[in-house]
Formats: structure tokens, sequence, C-alpha cells
């Protein structure tokens, strides 16, 4: 199966190249020439249709001095930050639970999960449902007889990113989850029995044996929470489109908004560059531990 | 390796029935825990069944007190999306033109693709594939605009086929992964035996490889039903109005600012547009585990 052996070289394993057809259309035009494309008209003043009118770095400028912009990013950053950690502890110490031997885990691993299952739009109209202030949780509270009680994070424009986080939370973790569960069913039971016997209090075991085992899962975790987080657009749309005002805007809507209904093509595609770009800030240390060392890793 | 530790379930000898402090503190936090994740559903299914007056009452955690299915079939069949008004069913029927024809396209490729990685390497080949997976991490926000132009100019924009096609291409990283693991794990002598006795690329396909991973093949349908199903960032981009998905029509329809809100509509339209892929998950069980597993630690 070696090509390189055999004569004729290009009509060599004619076959497995035509299959490899698809796959050699997709990464070359659309992954590798899309993008590359992208990025070059980022340096152009593009605006209802794309244009080869180069403007060296001025819709960078303009991006980084536009206030919607640095809205979308604070928004991001602020999601990004609580969403990483209340995952990671909400998706480790779910896993932990599950693999305490207990009866009804299929269950609820179930009731766990089954959010992955459902749209973002989904999400979105069920949490925004929810946290409705006049027929929702705060209603039912003030009913109660809390009557100064007041959450309403999507009419909030200092708090409406948390009401997005515990919607998104509601529908990731449980990914999570089972990604941390695979990864304790991965651990030898003679550890566990190790440190039993060597009188090592149960947590104490978690934090200081079972955790720093798991590294690779955690940061195979932390890749996929971050790469989730920065495509953050679906949930954002149907939970708040973006309001009250701008305060719920986020990176991936601004590009969406710029490219097909503010015609401002350019606006757009460098709003989109810096996208790639901070996904490779957080790729290429991760690929550089996973990869970097060992061959055929 | 990740999906077969979970098959095996927890180990060791049944759990004893014993309530201690421990105990009871692990099954009151998961108890408390699942009525977090349990609650929308809750939520959704009562408001979906009760009329307007009893949710102007109050309490969206109340049971409906006079079961109503009137909601549903509004939302099915009356719901009104701009000046349409012949409900959800045209975006359900949308979605189901959408994903059939999407599940044939980017799973045929990706196991036809898969198999060529793993059996039938040639120069450059895993060069491709790296970049395919490298691919899979790109912000779809840079390469939604030249779509949008190769559409246009094999004028597909705005048709079912236009994005049939892009669900194929962006499908195509984690399914390629997927089936190219796991003809790597077949047995290799199963593919020389069949060599030598000269079967070529095709035969070895489909009289080999085709019967012997209909597990995989599953795992894929379920990885790609959710995900085309859920999908909204396509759907809006490369389809017009009239062949909007569900889960866009259903935005709109809950999203629109004209008109009295009716919640019960709303929510039974979004159960209607959540109940497929719900479906898929509590039918397939352990091999949506399996599935997302199997893209996640690997992808």
């Amino acid at each position: 199966m070696d090509a390189a052996k055999r004569p004729n070289k290009l009509f060599r394993n004619l076959n497995s190249k035509i299959a490899s057809i698809p796959m050699i259309l997709t990464v070359l035009v659309v992954f590798v020439g899309g993008t590359t494309w992208t990025v070059v008209h980022s340096f152009t003043n593009s605006r209802l249709l794309p244009r080869l009118d180069f403007v060296g770095l001025d819709q960078y400028e303009r991006l980084w001095s536009s206030s919607r912009w640095m809205i979308s990013i604070q928004n991001l950053a602020i999601y990004g930050i609580c969403s990483l950690i209340l995952t990671l502890v909400i998706g480790f110490a779910l896993a932990a639970c599950l693999d305490r031997k207990i009866r009804g885990e299929a269950v609820f691993r179930t009731i766990f999960l089954y959010p992955f299952a459902l749209s973002f739009v989904v999400t979105g109209l069920a949490w925004q449902w929810i946290l409705n202030p006049d027929f929702g949780m705060q209603s039912v509270i003030r009913d109660f007889g809390w009557t100064s009680f007041a959450f309403d994070p999507l009419n909030n424009p200092d708090i409406v990113m948390y009401g997005i986080l515990i919607a998104g939370i509601w529908q990731g973790s449980g990914f999570i989850m089972v990604v941390m569960l695979a990864g304790l069913r991965g651990i030898d039971e003679d550890i566990w029995k190790a440190a039993r016997v060597d009188g090592i209090p149960t947590w104490k075991t978690y934090v200081v044996i079972i955790i720093p085992m798991m590294r690779p899962i955690f940061v195979t975790a932390l890749v996929l929470i971050a790469s989730g987080i920065i495509k953050l657009y679906d949930l954002v749309v149907a939970q708040t489109n973006g309001g009250p005002g701008l305060a719920s805007e986020v990176p991936a809507k601004y590009v969406i908004n710029y490219m097909f209904q503010a015609q401002n093509l350019g606006q757009g595609f460098a709003a989109s560059t810096m996208m790639l770009v901070s996904v490779i800030i957080i790729l290429i240390p991760w690929a550089y531990l996973e990869f970097g060392g060992k061959k055929n890793g | 390796m990740a999906d077969a530790a979970l098959q095996d379930g927890p180990r060791g000898p049944k759990p004893k029935k014993s309530f201690s402090r421990a105990n009871i503190f692990l099954y009151g936090t998961l108890l408390l825990v699942s009525i977090y994740y349990l609650l929308p559903l809750y939520v959704m299914i009562v408001t979906s069944l009760k009329g307007m007056p009893e949710i102007r009452m109050g309490n969206v955690f109340g049971p409906p007190m006079e079961i109503t299915f009137e909601p549903w079939v509004k939302a099915w069949s009356e719901a009104c999306t701009g000046i349409n008004c012949d409900g959800l069913q045209r975006g359900f029927w949308n979605s189901v033109n959408i994903l059939i024809p999407s599940l044939i396209l980017s799973i045929s490729i990706a196991s036809v693709n898969g198999y060529a990685l793993a059996n039938w390497r040639f120069k450059g080949s895993e060069t491709f594939f790296t970049i395919l997976i490298i691919g899979a991490f790109i912000p779809y926000q840079t390469m939604i605009y030249p779509i949008v132009i190769i559409l246009r100019e094999i004028g597909l924009m705005g048709s079912l086929g236009g994005l049939v096609l892009v669900h194929a291409v962006f499908g195509m990283p984690i399914l390629t992964l997927l089936f190219r693991n796991y003809f790597t794990s077949l047995p290799e002598e199963l593919f020389k035996a069949a060599r030598v006795d000269g079967a070529g690329f095709w035969g070895i396909y489909f009289r080999i490889m085709l019967p012997m991973s209909l597990p995989i093949f599953v795992v894929a349908i379920i990885l790609q039903v959710t995900g085309i199903w859920n999908d909204f960032l396509f759907g809006v981009i490369y389809t017009r109005p009239a062949t909007y998905p569900m889960t866009v029509q259903l935005n709109n329809i809950v999203n629109s600012v004209q008109g009295v809100r009716e919640y019960n509509v709303n929510m039974a339209a979004t159960l209607l547009t959540g109940i497929v892929p719900l479906v898929i998950y509590f039918a397939s069980g352990k091999l949506f585990v399996r599935g997302i597993a199997a893209g996640a630690v690997k992808g």
C-alpha cells in the first residue's frame, strides 16, 4: 500500500485518491482557501461586496475602537471564564459522584446529559421563559411572600451574561461530565486500593492523586469548552438577541451582523480574523503540549 | 478506550445498602442537581399544556389545572412567522428534507474517506487528514462568506442543496476521524486476505468493511442527526425564509415582536423542535455517549 515504492506513482492507488477528492477539496477550498480569503479581505474596505481595495489595518483600528466590539469581547470574557470554571467543576464533581458506585448511575447520567442533545435555540428559549420576570421564577418566588425578590437577568444589562451562563452550563456540563467519567473509569482500581491502605481520605485522594493523573482529560475538556465558548452565538440570539441594548453582544454575533445585516463586510472579516487568532492562541500551546514532544502521539 | 471504559459501567461489587452520612450527602447532592437539569423540561411541558389565562395567573412550576393540547396544534399548524401562518410544520419538513440527504452524503463521503485513510494511504493523505482535523477548530465565521460566494457561483445559494453541501463539509472532520479510527482498529489480516483473493478498493469496502461497521455507522448517524437538526447558524445564513430549518423558524416564531406573546404555544413549539434529538438520545442511550465521547476525547 506504499505508493512511493511502486512504478506509475500517480495512478497507483488511484481509487483511494478518487475517494479522497471530497476531503482534499474541503481542505484546500474551504478550510485553507476560505480562511485565507477571509483574512486577505479583512485588509480591504469591502462593504456590500468583497473588493480587493487594500486599506491596511484600517478595519482593525475601527474594530478595536468600536464600543460594540469591546462590549462583545468583555461579555465573552465574563461568559468564558465563568463557564470554563463552572463547567469543569460541575463536570468533575458530578462525574466523581457517579463514580462512587452508586445506585441508579444510568438514570442520573441520562438526566445530566439530555440537555446536550438539545439545540442552543431550544435551550435559550426554555431559559428565556423560566427567567421571564412576570411569569417565571421571579414571580413565583415573589408569590411565596418574598415580594422584594429581584432576579431578572435577561432585562438587566449588568447581569444579562449570567442569565445566558445559566442556560449555557445547563446545556453543556453533562457532556464534560461524560468526558470526565470516562477519565475516572480509566484510572486503575489498584490506585484507589493503595490510597485506602495508606489511609488517605477520599477527598484527598482526588485532589492529590486522581486529578493530577487525569491531566490529559482536563486539558481535552478545557479545549472542548474553550472552542465552544468562542462559537457562542445561537444561545444569545435565542435568549436575548444581544439585548437589552447591546448588553449581551458577543463576537460571533458581531461578525454575522456586520457581514449580513450592516453590509460592512470588511468589519465582519476583521472581526472573524480576530476570532481565528484567538483560537490559534488557545490551540497552539495545547497542540504543543499534546503532540510536541512525542511522535505519533 | 474511553468509550469502552464507559460501556463496562461501574466496576466492583454491588453497593451495600448502607445509608451512611456520606451516602446521604452524595444522593442528596445528585438529587438536588437533577432538579436543575430537569426543571426546564418540566416547565416546558407544563406550560405547553396550559391555557393562556392560567399562565397569566402565574406560577410556571405549577402543573396545569386543565390540560389542553390546543397550544401544540397551534404551534404545529397555525403559528406565524412574518406573513406565513402555517405553523412550525413547514420548518419541520424543511429540516427533514435537509437532514436526510445531508446524512447520506456526509456519512458516505466520510466512511469511504476514513477507509481510504486507514487502509489505502497515499503520499500526502496524512497531511490532508491533519489539516482536516485542524480545520474542525477554525471558527465557522472565517469560512462563512467564502462559502456564500462558492454556493452563489454553483447556483445553490439559498437552496436546500447548498445547505446539504455545507453540512457534508463541516461534518467531515469528526466523521472521517470516527471512521478512520474504526477501520484502523479492524484486524489487518482481514484486509490482507481480501487483497490476496484479488479484491480491490471498492470490493473490500462494500463486501468486507461495510458489513462489519454497522455500530460505527449508528454512532455516526446519531452524531449527525442531532448535529444537523440542531444547527442554527448555517440554516439562517444559507437558506431563505421559505426553506428555513426548524430551529430558525422556531426562533422567529418565539422571538417575533408583533402580536400577543402566547407562551404556551411558544413552549409547545420549542418542545416540538427538541423532540427529534431527544428521541434519538433516549433511544440510543449508550451509543450516544459513545459517539460524543469518541468525538470528544480524540478530537
